[in-house]
């Protein structure tokens, strides 16, 4: 294994692959996406949406209806999941009951012509890798959780797989834990330059983890981005909701020149990217702490009152009743002497603001 | 690929074409005019000879793949000619085989468009077996090509092996079987001779509820339906009593429990007449105390039902307590954290989860019953059953093979019946409970107002099993039950003597030919039968395939069907070529194999639903292809239903006697089919000796077996669990 980057690391690409389950219960619909080598991507989305079959789709455990699917330069659409150089974590981490831990370890290796010797060094060093030397003789039964999730892990890292698979590798651990567990696994992704494909159904873990997140919903990609544009400019309402919270109001375009919009809400003006919209009403999203509370009367705002205000240590919470429909706002300003019930005025930061496609 | 091609051409080219008549592992053949004796010769020295002619096409179809190999795998011309050249060689194969008979062409148009035969068709040998299955894995291997069932070449290989051999030895025979129920005495076929045989007043009749003889299909029925249900709650009791309580002696109730199905036929029932037959002991010493005149009692329904249950809750016994151990302690833990009383977790979680056992060990109990026959046999009297008729149609002084094949015609319907039962009970839940996640729980003991009546009816059913094996043992040892009660070992020596002759030890006891003959059968079929059961179970429960209910029905349905049709079917579908194979040892190890496979089939699928699919799932994605994982991680998992389905077809191989009653012959004769000749021969104490005999080489056997399966340790903390429960019996505050 080198240093930052993988020469095994593969890409993954997808060309209208859909997935029918039982002839008509569509789990996967036409979708197309690459996803390049090294990098590791998050298939994100509620649950239902389709993101565990894409998982499934590209470690040959299902077959796909129609489309194709590559790894590296290798069409592998009808290749069976044992023939395919991918291994993956599972949620439950399916450790092998009956073995111990080097066993597990070692079990791909046994099957990919490594001898015994061989099979165990790197079994040790996978092990070593996920900080878990000294536990080789174990079963799975006498470990933790967490500890569990590494051998997992390591099962899957020995292999040194083109791709490696995550599917929701962190539900079954406590929120301490799985901070740690996925700065680990960001790391060890980073330090072997692997190609990751990691499902998760929680928004802050895959913004943490990304290098590029796939937002599904019902079937489909709903957004595809790095971390940063989908939480910065999401795509649509869903994406918007979805990652982080959002405000969504209804407003109106009155003019688009240079894909630039001038946007009316109430009372304010704005001019934002218009994303390929034109005149006529419209639906835009801010983030809770790009909405400013101000004093009532100040330019380019909409009137409101709080409802509810809440001090959560580092930040304010507030909930207020405006003209456009109930927002949400945070604030740092926790030295603030607004009460509820207090008349507000409701700004937007620059560059808070942005235009949903739908 | 290529090897199952080598595999064809050395069935082709190098190994006799024909079943050879000195048996199927004598090699004799090797010396006497191999490879030109026509008699010997395969299939290729046959046709340089100028003979069998009709074998040259398969020449043509066993070149054809190689054609296919030149191509990759992912052209579809790989695929298609697999299958096109797979599905001649076989279909020719069969062709040739039922178009050729015992005297010739066996269809007048084929006679006069070829001209007459100077040869018969003789059975197939190694060669035809070797061939016919290089065309069926070429064929399977095609269809996997063609991506069915993910492009799995084991998976598809062995559907295709288990559809091919069980439509080969369970379909075809009962189905050249029921043809018959539609003929008449002068073989003519007609459907009015088949509704008169079908509305028979003996088969439906209801006059016993009002004091007159019911007919045969309800006395099956009502005691097939008792039998289930008893023998369940009793295996039921005595696995919880093993697993879930700090009981001691587990070992040895283990033990106790799996004697009766270690006891050949009519000896239990032989046993109980002994017990409370008009002069049996239990009967005399009540009539002497209580002055009870003795009556017949025994006999009938009472009898056969006493006799079933001891035979049968074993069975029920081995399914339960597999899933009674298989249930996820962590599953009852988080019950009691959820303020459930032990009761309480016992009744709405443990015992749901062992549903499934539950419903397998019913279908077991249920079709045992319906299939047995030697009990009712011995304690029937006049309480008719479907098994027995059917065995008085046929070998009755009445001759009527299509009474037998209509009574068989019912009682496979009740059974299918009890199938589909099942399944519905079952529903589409899930019963998984085992997942890839370590389980460091422990098994709660059962609450105290289960385990007070589970201990008693274990305590009493132990000490009547207990007895019924003293009596059989000392029967063994007495010169004539009841009329001479003097201490011999007479029996014993008749049956096994040994003496030292001029050339060494000479076996001259009249049962050794018998007994070794039955070892050998045994032996060879049990690990034959453990493996077919396991595959079918593996495939049943973790491969999604099209047309797999109709497999699993196929699979399931030689166990529908009582020993004495199988018999009998057995022998008019195999007394003639193409497989001719009557009066061999193989009919018999056949016989076995189908036999029992459900068996192993349903302890398979019982403890294989509770493994987690991610396990296979993970190992696949782990490099490792099907048939390693089916090796590597689902077979150390199931030892308990290994050990379940070796035990048990090597038991029945041992003691079954239905079918093989029509299949032994002078050079194969089995141990039960000369008992029951000594039992005719009012010969009681020789046959209980030889039974008494079996009993004890068959405890040697089983637990031989169980420490060559061995255990697999999943590391739950069992030892813990003693110390962990009993603290907490106290109720808190």
């Amino acid at each position: 294994m080198t240093a930052t980057h993988n020469s095994k690391a593969a890409s993954v690409s997808f060309r209208n692959v859909t997935k029918v389950y039982g002839g008509d219960v569509r789990a996967v619909g036409n979708i197309s996406v690459d996803i390049a080598a090294g990098t590791l991507v998050t298939l994100l989305g509620p649950s239902g949406c389709g993101k565990t079959t894409t998982l499934r789709l590209i470690a040959g455990l299902e077959m796909s209806t129609s489309g194709t699917i590559t790894i590296g330069d290798n069409d592998v659409t009808n290749l069976p999941a044992t023939d395919r150089d991918v291994s993956m974590v599972f949620q439950s981490y399916a450790l092998f009951p009956h073995m111990s831990v080097l066993e597990n370890v070692s079990y791909g290796l046994k099957f990919s012509g490594f001898n015994k010797a061989e099979s165990k060094e790197r079994a040790l060093a996978g092990l070593k890798l996920v900080g878990l030397d000294g536990y080789d003789s174990r079963l799975p039964s006498e470990l933790s959780g967490g500890q569990q999730q590494r051998v997992a892990v390591a099962r899957a890292l020995v292999l040194e797989p083109q791709v490696l698979l995550f599917d929701e590798p962190l539900s079954n651990l406590d929120a301490k834990l799985r901070r740690q567990v996925r700065e680990e696994i960001r790391e060890i992704q980073q330090t072997l330059g692997l190609t990751v494909v990691y499902v998760t159904h929680d928004q802050e873990e895959a913004l943490a983890v990304s290098d590029r997140i796939i937002v599904m919903n019902n079937a489909t990609i709903a957004q595809d981005g790095t971390p940063r544009e989908l939480y910065d400019a999401p795509a649509n309402r869903f994406v918007a909701d979805f990652i982080g919270e959002a405000n969504i109001m209804a407003c109106e375009i009155s003019a688009v020149a240079v894909d630039v919009a001038q946007v009316k809400l109430g009372d304010i003006h704005l001019n934002l990217p218009s994303r390929g919209l034109h005149s006529g009403p419209a639906f835009l999203a801010v983030r809770p702490n790009r909405v400013i509370v101000d004093v009532p009367g100040v330019a380019n705002s909409i009137p409101g009152s709080i409802v509810r205000l809440t001090y959560v240590g580092n930040h304010l919470e507030y909930t207020l009743e405006t003209t456009h429909g109930e927002l949400f706002a945070t604030s740092s300003d926790v030295e603030s002497k607004l009460k509820v019930g207090d008349p507000v005025a409701v700004r937007f930061a620059e560059k808070g603001p942005v235009l949903l496609r739908d | 690929m290529l090897l199952w091609l080598i595999v064809g051409w050395v069935g082709f080219c190098l190994v006799p074409w024909y079943g050879v008549e000195d048996g199927f592992f004598s090699f004799v053949w090797l010396f006497e005019g191999y490879p030109f004796d026509s008699d010997y010769a395969p299939a290729l020295f046959l046709l340089f000879q100028g003979e069998k002619t009709w074998l040259l096409p398969l020449v043509l179809f066993l070149l054809g793949p190689l054609q296919a190999m030149a191509k990759p795998r992912s052209d579809p011309a790989h695929a298609r000619l697999l299958i096109i050249y797979g599905a001649l060689g076989f279909g020719w194969l069969i062709a040739q085989g039922f178009a050729i008979g015992i005297s010739g062409w066996q269809f007048g148009w084929l006679e006069s468009l070829f001209g007459p035969l100077g040869d018969r068709q003789f059975g197939m040998g190694y060669g035809a077996m070797l061939v016919a299955s290089a065309f069926l894995f070429v064929f399977t291997q095609g269809i996997a090509a063609r991506g069915a069932v993910n492009g799995d070449i084991f998976v598809v290989g062995a559907i295709g092996f288990i559809i091919a051999i069980v439509t080969v030895f369970v379909f075809y025979p009962i189905l050249s079987m029921l043809s018959s129920a539609f003929i008449t005495q002068d073989n003519a076929y007609s459907i009015s001779v088949f509704f008169e045989k079908f509305t028979d007043k003996r088969l439906w009749g209801l006059a016993c509820l009002s004091g007159g003889r019911c007919g045969a299909a309800w006395n099956s029925l009502v005691l097939a339906i008792l039998v289930g249900a008893l023998t369940t709650i009793l295996g039921l009791i005595f696995a919880l009593v093993v697993t879930r309580t700090g009981f001691r002696f587990k070992r040895g109730l283990r033990a106790m429990t799996v004697l009766p199905i270690i006891t050949p036929p009519f000896v239990i029932g032989l046993a109980i007449i002994l017990l409370f037959g008009l002069s049996g002991s239990v009967t005399q010493f009540v009539a002497d105390v209580f002055g009870i005149a003795p009556t017949r009692w025994i006999y009938g329904m009472p009898g056969v039902l006493i006799a079933q249950i001891l035979a049968f809750t074993p069975i029920a016994f081995l399914v339960l307590i597999g899933v009674v151990e298989g249930v996820s302690p962590s599953m009852e833990e988080a019950a009691q954290t959820l303020r459930a009383s032990k009761w309480d977790t016992f009744r709405t979680v443990s015992l749901p989860l062992m549903r499934p056992g539950i419903a397998n060990a019913f279908l077991l109990g249920f079709i045992e019953s319906m299939a047995d026959f030697g009990n009712p046999l011995v304690l029937g009297g006049n309480f008719d059953v479907l098994s027995t008729e059917i065995f008085f149609a046929i070998v009755g002084a009445q001759y009527d093979q299509g009474r037998a094949a209509i009574l068989a015609l019912v009682l496979l319907a009740f059974t299918l019946a009890a199938f589909y039962a099942q399944r519905f009970w079952l529903g589409k839940k899930s019963y998984t409970t085992m997942t890839g996640k370590g389980d460091s729980g422990v098994h709660p003991h059962l609450p105290k107002r289960l385990a007070i009546p589970v201990f008693a009816i274990a305590g009493v059913w132990t000490i009547f099993t207990a007895t019924i094996y003293v009596m059989i043992f000392y029967g063994s040892v007495v010169e004539l039950w009841g009329v001479n009660n003097a201490l011999t070992f007479k029996h014993y020596l008749t049956a096994f003597s040994l003496k030292m002759g001029e050339n060494g030890l000479l076996w001259t006891g009249s049962a050794w030919d018998s007994f070794w003959t039955t070892l050998q059968i045994a032996a060879i079929s049990a690990p034959l039968t453990a493996a077919v059961g396991l595959v079918t179970a593996y495939l049943l429960t973790r491969q999604k395939f099209a047309g797999k209910n109709a497999f699993e029905f196929g699979t399931m349905l030689s166990f529908a069907i009582p020993g004495t049709v199988i018999g009998v079917s057995y022998i008019l579908a195999f007394n003639v070529p193409p497989i001719e194979i009557t009066g061999t040892g193989i009919i018999l190890v056949v016989s076995f194999i189908f036999r029992n496979m459900p068996v192993g089939v349903r302890a398979g699928i019982a403890s294989m639903s509770q493994l987690d699919k991610s396990l296979d799932e993970s190992s696949l994605t782990l490099g490792a292809n099907s048939w390693q994982t089916f090796l590597h991680v689902i077979l150390p998992l199931l030892k308990p239903a290994i050990l379940a389905a070796l035990v048990y077809s090597f038991v029945r191989a041992m003691t079954a006697i239905s079918a093989v009653i029509f299949l032994v012959s002078a050079e194969y004769n089995m141990a039960t089919s000369y008992i029951i000749g000594r039992v005719e021969n009012n010969d009681y104490g020789l046959a209980i000796a030889y039974s008494t005999t079996l009993i004890m080489v068959m405890l040697a056997a089983v637990g031989l077996l169980q420490i060559l399966v061995g255990r697999t340790n999943v590391g739950r903390r069992l030892d813990q669990s003693r110390t962990n429960v009993t603290a907490h019996t106290k109720p808190i505050g």
